[in-house]
């Protein structure tokens, strides 16, 4: 028999959504239980259409051959102790972050994509969603395995599940990921799939690897390159089902813009701690925070409003807020990790004199003004006293779990501050932005696991810093404190053959 | 003699992460299946409760009747993480790309009795919705279940189900040269055709079950138990006569696939029960149940199939054959 040729479109069509039937035996309600309590109306879920038409097969030849290659660097790297090639030792608390704060969240997208893949009553997004699950892990396992070798040699790694699960910064992550699996598969992907994936997505993955590359990180930034043909699925993934919501029907189009809005803010607050990754922790920088988001979010993000505006979408609420923040978002997280290096599982430190050029360059109308002073005088405060660490735990924010280090809108010298109450208790928020969500969902946000709360409610193993950190599982000098005193500094001295103070550095750290 | 490039070698400071060396019970190397496995899902301190199910964490030991100590002590005897997965699925990939280019390229299926090639459309094609079906249960698991140990491997089984589903429709559509006619009839047979009515019953009575370690045992211990010798032992041999090794070469895929997935689910079952009375109670009641509910599906099946009544002598066969291979391989007694 010749066969005739079918069109990728209809072939691709015969192998998804011609699998699945409309079920007779049991109510459909019943198969997909959570297809409509959102409120999300869709009337045909055959008018999805998947971008990419990937095939099992196709998938499983495409990936393996990345993986091969991937496998074949993250071993060559071993083996040659690669990580001594990096820029300097302070680049490798970059990686840190990545590994205790973004490498759960991985998980936590195979685990979300798997239940949306589950979810949603129509096969083409069953499977589009059911390849990101596998993709996600994909991503976790591999920044394990490419991670894995700097655990051997530097501080910090070592237990970053555990960490993930309780570190006071790292619930910022967590939070932001368990309000998005906690929430309906259809809010789950414009929070994950739209507002983290293709909004913000080259806020996020981009500078890490970015930064991988400039500082001569061989092993993230070939991981890097090996996610990347994965991500740009997503991101695409990402507009499919923001376009899919949208032209389904127009009642759709006030939640899917609340949901916008809510994961706007929560997406940018979360970016908080890459804004300080991108001006303060890499030895060799790409680019500032404020370019950054000039670029990716102003330039490109106001082109895709633009786009979506005929959908009756607008730009996100609160968006001005973040253009008035850019010229101060990273200084003051980082001083707030000043404030708490001794409870983080990275090290902190003042940034160099070039750096600080750098930084009064990239940020002439702030940094000199506003955060130089502060640096500075923490200087003089280390060169007579010591490194200054804040024992007073400070308030979070009930929303984004960051402690209340912003400022007003309008006013960089004056901290941020506003309050709901509900059920006659005052809630705490950093921002409108952030007290808006809890207004719209309080019985959601009151539940919240605030990391300080918790220490005081004594559930996090006593009430003194030694207490929390063993409950943390981080090892006090080596996991925390400032760079100038830790053993990742006097390791890479020595590993380096840099100085003959390394033997005496080393001494400190262990206490002796 | 031998000769030695000279590195430089700088002793690591730990050699594997902390919650890894503590199941290790030292500070060793640890395998990458190890260190992309081990406690990966968390486990407390979470900030919302579902809005989709109030009654549980988001991660919850709870929506199981079974209990384990540590949900750990699950392993997957090919150790597969992401890598190890895709790499062994590209390979078996490759081979099945090769088996359908030399019968397409060789024209055997025109060699191959009409017979046969009905009996191929009627009872195995259909079968691409039950894989289908398989697809979304190892996804409901994954999503649903507890521990990155079997939640990882059910996530490869979902993915490997949509596989098959996918080769039974190319083999569908290598039947009428792309007409898409066998698939259409299938899909008919498989919605109105007494045959695999029960069986469909069965299928969506699977997608509304909610223990998913009950539904783990129902799809892949005792449905596949059942199914997959019936259609890649029984009818494989059946359709020979009609068509040589043809079909074999086109299903060599899922027998290959299964062979290695028995491994898994057989050493699953043998850690549930071993863990207690109870978990061994409760897997022998659902196997039990499971097994009846199967038997009355699977029995028209295998009549179209093997001739009428021939079906209930080859399930009841082949039933027999389960019980043994679960209590071989995974140490669970359960009364024929």
């Amino acid at each position: 028999m010749t066969a005739n040729k079918m069109n990728m479109r209809e072939k691709y069509q015969r192998m998804t959504r011609d699998l699945a039937w409309k079920p007779t035996y049991q109510k459909e309600d019943d198969v997909y239980p959570q297809a409509k309590y959102e409120g999300i109306i869709i009337h045909d879920w055959d008018k999805w259409e998947d971008p990419f038409r990937l095939t099992v097969d196709a998938y499983w030849k495409y990936q393996a051959e990345k993986e091969r290659k991937l496998y074949a660097i993250i071993e060559a790297f071993a083996q040659n102790n690669a990580q001594l090639n990096v820029t300097d030792a302070r680049y490798i608390n970059a990686l840190k972050l990545f590994l205790t704060g973004v490498t759960p969240l991985e998980y936590a997208a195979h685990r979300g994509f798997a239940m949306a893949g589950r979810n949603f009553p129509g096969a083409g997004a069953q499977v589009s969603s059911q390849f990101q699950s596998i993709d996600e892990l994909r991503h976790a396992q591999t920044q394990i395995h490419t991670i894995s070798h700097y655990n051997k040699y530097f501080n910090g790694f070592h237990d970053f599940n555990h960490m993930h699960q309780r570190v006071w910064y790292l619930s910022v992550p967590k939070s932001f990921f368990e309000d998005a699996m906690s929430a309906g598969p259809f809010e789950f992907v414009t929070a994950v799939s739209f507002s983290f994936e293709y909004v913000l997505t080259n806020l996020l993955f981009m500078p890490f690897m970015s930064g991988a590359a400039f500082n001569d990180d061989m092993a993230t930034v070939t991981f890097g390159f090996s996610a990347q043909s994965d991500e740009s699925r997503h991101m695409t993934l990402g507009l499919e089902i923001i376009k899919f919501m949208l032209e389904q029907d127009e009642r759709n189009v006030p939640i899917v813009q609340k949901w916008i809005d809510k994961w706007f803010w929560r997406g940018y607050r979360l970016l908080a701690l890459v804004s300080m990754m991108m001006d303060y922790m890499l030895p060799k920088r790409v680019m500032s925070w404020q370019e950054a988001w000039e670029m990716y979010f102003e330039q490109n993000g106001g082109a895709l409003f633009d786009d979506l505006a005929r959908y009756g979408i607008r730009m996100p609420k609160y968006w001005e807020v973040s253009v008035k923040e850019k010229s101060r978002l990273s200084h003051e997280v980082w001083s707030i990790f000043y404030n708490y290096g001794h409870a983080a599982a990275i090290h902190t430190w003042l940034p160099k004199a070039s750096e600080m050029d750098w930084l009064s360059e990239k940020y002439p109308e702030t940094f000199d003004k506003y955060y130089r002073p502060r640096f500075d005088h923490w200087a003089e405060h280390k060169e007579k006293n010591g490194r200054w660490y804040n024992n007073t735990l400070p308030m979070l924010c009930q929303c984004c779990q960051i402690p209340m280090g912003f400022t007003e809108p309008d006013d960089p010298t004056t901290i941020c501050y506003r309050e709901s109450e509900y059920n006659g208790v005052k809630y705490h928020f950093c921002s409108d932005g952030c007290k808006d969500i809890f207004d719209d969902e309080p019985e959601k946000y009151v539940q919240a696991w605030l990391p300080v709360h918790q220490i005081y409610q004594g559930n996090c193993g006593g009430a003194s810093v030694p207490e929390v950190l063993e409950w943390y599982h981080l090892k006090h000098g080596q996991d925390n404190l400032d760079y100038d005193d830790s053993q990742d500094k006097a390791n890479w001295n020595k590993w380096k053959g840099l100085t003959e103070e390394a033997a005496q550095v080393m001494k400190k750290a262990a206490n002796e | 003699m031998s000769i030695e490039i000279k590195t430089t070698s700088i002793e690591p400071l730990r050699h594997t992460f902390t919650n890894v060396a503590a199941r290790l019970g030292k500070d060793k190397p640890a395998s990458r299946y190890q260190e992309a496995t081990f406690d990966l899902q968390p486990t407390v301190n979470f900030h919302y409760r579902p809005t989709w199910d109030k009654d549980h964490e988001l991660y919850d030991q709870g929506r199981t009747a079974i209990k384990m100590e540590d949900w750990y002590s699950f392993r997957d005897p090919r150790q597969l993480y992401y890598g190890a997965w895709t790499m062994a699925r590209a390979k078996q990939q490759e081979v099945a790309e090769r088996n359908f280019a030399f019968v397409e390229r060789r024209n055997l299926l025109d060699s191959a009795k009409p017979e046969g090639r009905q009996l191929v459309a009627d009872v195995i094609v259909p079968l691409r919705h039950l894989e289908y079906a398989a697809n979304l249960n190892n996804c409901y698991i994954t999503g649903y279940g507890y521990g990155t140990a079997i939640t990882q491997a059910t996530s490869f089984n979902a993915i490997d189900r949509l596989g098959i589903a996918q080769y039974l429709t190319r083999l569908g559509l290598l039947l009428d040269g792309n007409s898409a006619e066998v698939l259409d009839a299938g899909k008919q047979a498989w919605l109105e055709a007494d045959y695999l009515q029960p069986l469909r019953e069965l299928t969506e009575q699977l997608l509304v079950t909610k223990d998913w370690f009950e539904l783990y045992v129902a799809q892949n211990i005792v449905l596949d138990g059942l199914l997959y010798p019936l259609i890649y032992e029984k009818v494989d041999a059946a359709l020979i006569p009609h068509a040589g090794s043809t079909f074999s070469m086109l299903m060599e895929f899922q027998n290959e696939w299964y062979g290695e997935n028995v491994r898994w689910v057989d050493a699953t079952l043998k850690t549930a029960a071993g863990e207690s009375d109870e978990n061994r109670e409760q897997l022998a009641q659902w196997i039990s149940d499971w097994t009846a509910r199967c038997r009355t599906a699977l029995i028209p099946l295998a009549d179209k199939a093997l001739g009428n009544g021939k079906g209930e002598a080859v399930i009841d066969e082949l039933i027999n054959d389960l019980q043994a291979r679960l209590e071989k391989k995974a140490g669970l007694a359960l009364a024929a």
